[in-house]
C-alpha cells in the first residue's frame, strides 16, 4: 500500500454546522491516506461524522479547513459533478421518472459518449450487477436488493476513480444484506477501483475492508486492518465498539498487575502507575474455564450455538461476564468455576 | 367513539349537504328550463346553450377570460416556481417571506382591488386586460406556490445530489432530475391559478375597461338586467369547466412520486 499513490487524501480536515454558539463540530483535525484499490471503511456510531466526510469527499458539504485529495490532486474546491467520483447513496437515490437503463446511462450521457457507446456501456454495468433483464423498468417497480443493484451499476458506469458508499445495505433485510456484501467485495475486485464505505455495522466492516477507521465525535480513533481493530483496539470505545467483549474495571497494585473490582487480582500487561484506575478488556473466546484460575465467577445462563456455547457468568461483585466455550464438559447453571485470562489475550486501558 | 352511533349524525350531514348544493343543483336544472322566466319551469330544453354559443357578448366574455386566466396562470406558476426554489435554501426572514407568499389568500379582496384600481389610475395604465392581468398573477401566486412547494418538499434531495454526482451540473440537474419531478406539481399550480383567475369578479369588476369584460363580470352586468335561464345555462358551463380542472389538478398533485 505505500509503494501505490494515494487514492484519496484527505488532510486536516475540519467542518462544523451551524454558527456562533449554537456551531457543531463533526469532524476535527481528521487525517487519512486511502489506497488505490483499496477497500477502505468508516465505521462509527450514528453523529460520529463519517457521513459528512464522505460528502465532503463527494462535493455535497464544504471544508471549513483542510485539503482533499485524489491522485495528488485538490479537489476541494470542485463542484461535484467536476469530481471523479460517484456515490451510492443510502436512499438509492434511483430518478423515479427514469427506467432503469436511463438512469444507469446518465452519467454516461453527461461525458458526451455517442449512443452507441452509451447504450453499450449501461448495458454492461447492468450486466456487471446482473440486471440486464430489468434496463425498461422504473426504479418503482424493483425490489430493495434490485434497487441497490441498479444504484451500484449507476455509480460504476462512468468508471469513477473513487467510489462512495453511505451506507448502502442498510435498509436491506439480513439475507440480501449477507449476499450483497459478498457481492459487493467481488465487484470491487473486478472493477479495481477504491471504495470508501461507510456503515455503522461493525460485522459488516470486519467482512468487507481492507482497512477500517473506527470514528467517534468527529475524529478517527484507530485505522488499522479488520484484525488488528478486533484484536488489538486501541481505545476503549473501539473495543467495546468492535464484536463482544468484556470490560472489566480495577486498579494497578503493581508491575503488570491488576487488583479488579471483584477483588480477584490477575497478571495484565498495565503499562500504568501503581494506584492508577485502568480497564481490562478481553474477548469472550479468549478467556477459558481452567481449575485454579485467577478470576472466580458464577455460571448464570449458558446459550447453545452449536459450535460453541456462550456462557453468561457473574463476577464476584456482581459484574457480567462473557464466555465463548467448547461445548463439551459444559458446568451447570449455578456452578462455581474459575477463569484463566492469558495476559497476552488482554489489553489495559487508562479508564 | 364512533360518529355513526350518536343520533341524527346521518340526518345532519345530509342538510348540510343539501344546504351546500342545493342553489347549484337548482341552477344546473332551471339551465334545461325552456321558459323565458328563469324561475317558472316548463319543459325541458338546450336552447338556452345554443343560444350562448351565438351570443357575440358571451363568446368575447369568454375569449377575455380565457385570455386573462391563461396569462394569470402562467405568470403565477412562473413566479411561484422560482419562490418555491428559493425556499428550499436557509435565510433569515424565511418564515415572513412564506406569510407574503400566502398573504393574497386571507388579504380582503376588495381592499386589494380598490387599491390596485387606484395605483393605476395614478400611473396611468389603462382598465382592461393590460391592468388585469398583473393584477390576476398577483392574487394567484399561492394557489400556484402551495402545490409546487408540497411537491417540492416531498422530493428526496439526494435526487438532486445524485444528479450533480453523476456529472450535471445545476442547470443540467434542473432540466434533467429537478423539473420532471416537479412536473405534476407544477401543472397542478398552474390549474388552481387558471381556475381562480376564471372565477374571479372582484379584481376584474375594478380593472376590465370596455371590450375586455370577463364572465363573471358579464354575468353580473346581465343579471342586473334580469334572470334569465341563459346565465343559468353559463353558469353551468363555467362550473363544469372549473369542477374539470380542479379534479384534474388534484389528480395531477398525487400522482406517484
Amino acid at each position: 500500500m505505500t509503494t501505490t499513490p494515494s487514492a484519496i487524501t484527505v488532510q486536516s480536515v475540519s467542518k462544523s454546522f451551524g454558527r456562533g454558539d449554537a456551531a457543531v463540530r463533526v469532524l476535527q483535525d481528521v487525517s487519512v491516506e486511502i489506497g488505490a484499490r483499496e477497500f477502505f471503511t468508516l465505521l462509527g456510531p450514528s453523529g460520529c461524522g463519517k457521513t459528512t466526510l464522505l460528502r465532503l469527499i463527494a462535493g455535497f458539504e464544504d471544508l471549513d479547513s483542510g485539503a482533499i485529495l485524489i491522485e495528488g490532486a485538490r479537489i476541494d474546491h470542485l463542484a461535484p459533478f467536476q469530481r471523479p467520483v460517484n456515490t451510492v447513496f443510502q436512499s438509492y437515490a434511483l430518478f423515479p421518472h427514469l427506467t432503469v437503463a436511463q438512469n444507469v446511462a446518465f452519467a454516461l450521457e453527461m461525458q458526451n459518449l455517442s449512443a452507441a457507446e452509451v447504450r453499450r456501456r449501461a448495458g454492461e454495468a447492468l450486466e456487471m450487477v446482473r440486471m440486464g433483464a430489468f434496463a425498461s423498468r422504473k426504479p418503482s417497480e424493483l425490489s430493495g436488493g434490485q434497487q441497490q443493484r441498479v444504484a451500484l451499476a449507476r455509480a460504476l458506469a462512468p468508471r469513477p476513480k473513487v467510489l462512495l458508499l453511505d451506507e448502502p445495505l442498510s435498509a436491506l433485510d439480513l439475507k440480501l444484506r449477507k449476499e450483497m456484501q459478498i457481492e459487493l467485495k467481488q465487484l470491487q475486485t473486478e472493477a479495481g477501483i477504491t471504495f470508501v464505505f461507510v456503515t455503522h455495522d461493525q460485522e459488516e466492516a470486519l467482512t468487507l475492508s481492507d482497512r477500517i477507521a473506527v470514528m467517534q465525535g468527529g475524529r478517527i480513533l484507530q485505522l488499522d486492518t479488520p484484525r488488528a481493530i478486533y484484536e488489538r483496539p486501541a481505545h476503549r470505545f473501539v473495543a467495546d465498539f468492535i464484536g463482544e467483549i468484556n470490560l472489566l474495571d480495577g486498579q494497578v497494585s503493581g508491575p503488570g498487575k491488576v487488583r479488579l473490582d471483584c477483588g480477584a487480582e490477575i497478571a495484565a500487561p498495565a503499562d500504568q502507575a501503581a494506584g492508577a484506575r485502568v480497564t481490562v478488556a478481553i474477548r469472550p473466546e479468549r478467556a477459558s474455564l481452567a481449575q485454579g484460575g485467577a478470576l472466580p465467577a458464577e455460571v448464570t445462563h449458558a446459550a447453545y450455538l452449536g459450535t460453541a456455547t456462550i456462557l453468561q457468568l457473574r463476577l464476584a461483585n456482581g459484574a457480567p461476564f462473557l464466555l465463548r466455550a467448547a461445548t463439551a464438559n459444559l458446568p451447570e447453571i449455578g456452578a462455581h468455576v474459575t477463569l484463566s485470562l492469558p495476559p497476552e489475550a488482554l489489553q489495559v486501558f487508562a479508564a | 367513539m364512533n360518529l355513526r352511533r350518536l343520533p341524527l349524525t346521518r340526518e345532519i350531514s345530509l342538510a348540510v349537504l343539501v344546504y351546500l348544493y342545493v342553489p347549484v343543483v337548482v341552477l344546473i336544472v332551471y339551465s334545461f328550463n325552456a321558459n323565458r322566466t328563469a324561475t317558472v319551469w316548463s319543459e325541458t330544453s338546450l336552447d338556452w346553450y345554443r343560444k350562448i354559443l351565438v351570443n357575440p357578448s358571451i363568446r368575447d366574455a369568454t375569449w377575455n377570460s380565457l385570455v386573462l386566466a391563461t396569462a394569470a396562470g402562467i405568470g403565477a406558476t412562473l413566479l411561484a416556481l422560482a419562490a418555491a426554489l428559493g425556499m428550499k435554501s436557509r435565510f433569515r426572514g424565511k418564515g415572513l417571506v412564506e406569510a407574503v407568499l400566502n398573504a393574497p389568500l386571507i388579504l380582503p379582496e376588495i381592499v386589494v382591488a380598490v387599491a390596485t384600481l387606484m395605483l393605476f389610475v395614478a400611473i396611468g395604465i389603462d382598465m382592461g386586460l393590460t391592468a388585469m392581468i398583473p393584477a390576476h398573477i398577483a392574487f394567484c401566486i399561492p394557489f400556484a406556490y402551495l402545490p409546487i412547494r408540497a411537491r417540492l418538499q416531498g422530493m428526496n434531495p439526494s435526487l438532486e445530489e445524485a444528479a450533480q454526482d453523476l456529472y450535471a451540473n445545476r442547470f443540467v440537474t434542473f432540466r434533467r432530475v429537478t423539473l420532471p419531478l416537479l412536473w405534476p406539481g407544477i401543472m397542478a399550480g398552474f390549474t388552481l391559478a387558471f381556475v381562480t383567475s376564471l372565477d374571479d369578479f372582484l379584481t376584474s369588476f375594478f380593472l376590465s375597461g370596455p371590450g375586455s369584460t370577463t364572465l363573471p363580470v358579464y354575468i353580473f352586468s346581465a343579471i342586473r338586467a334580469g334572470i334569465t335561464p341563459e346565465i343559468n345555462a353559463i353558469s353551468t358551463v363555467m362550473l363544469i369547466v372549473s369542477v374539470a380542472l380542479v379534479v384534474t389538478s388534484f389528480l395531477l398533485g398525487k400522482m406517484r412520486r
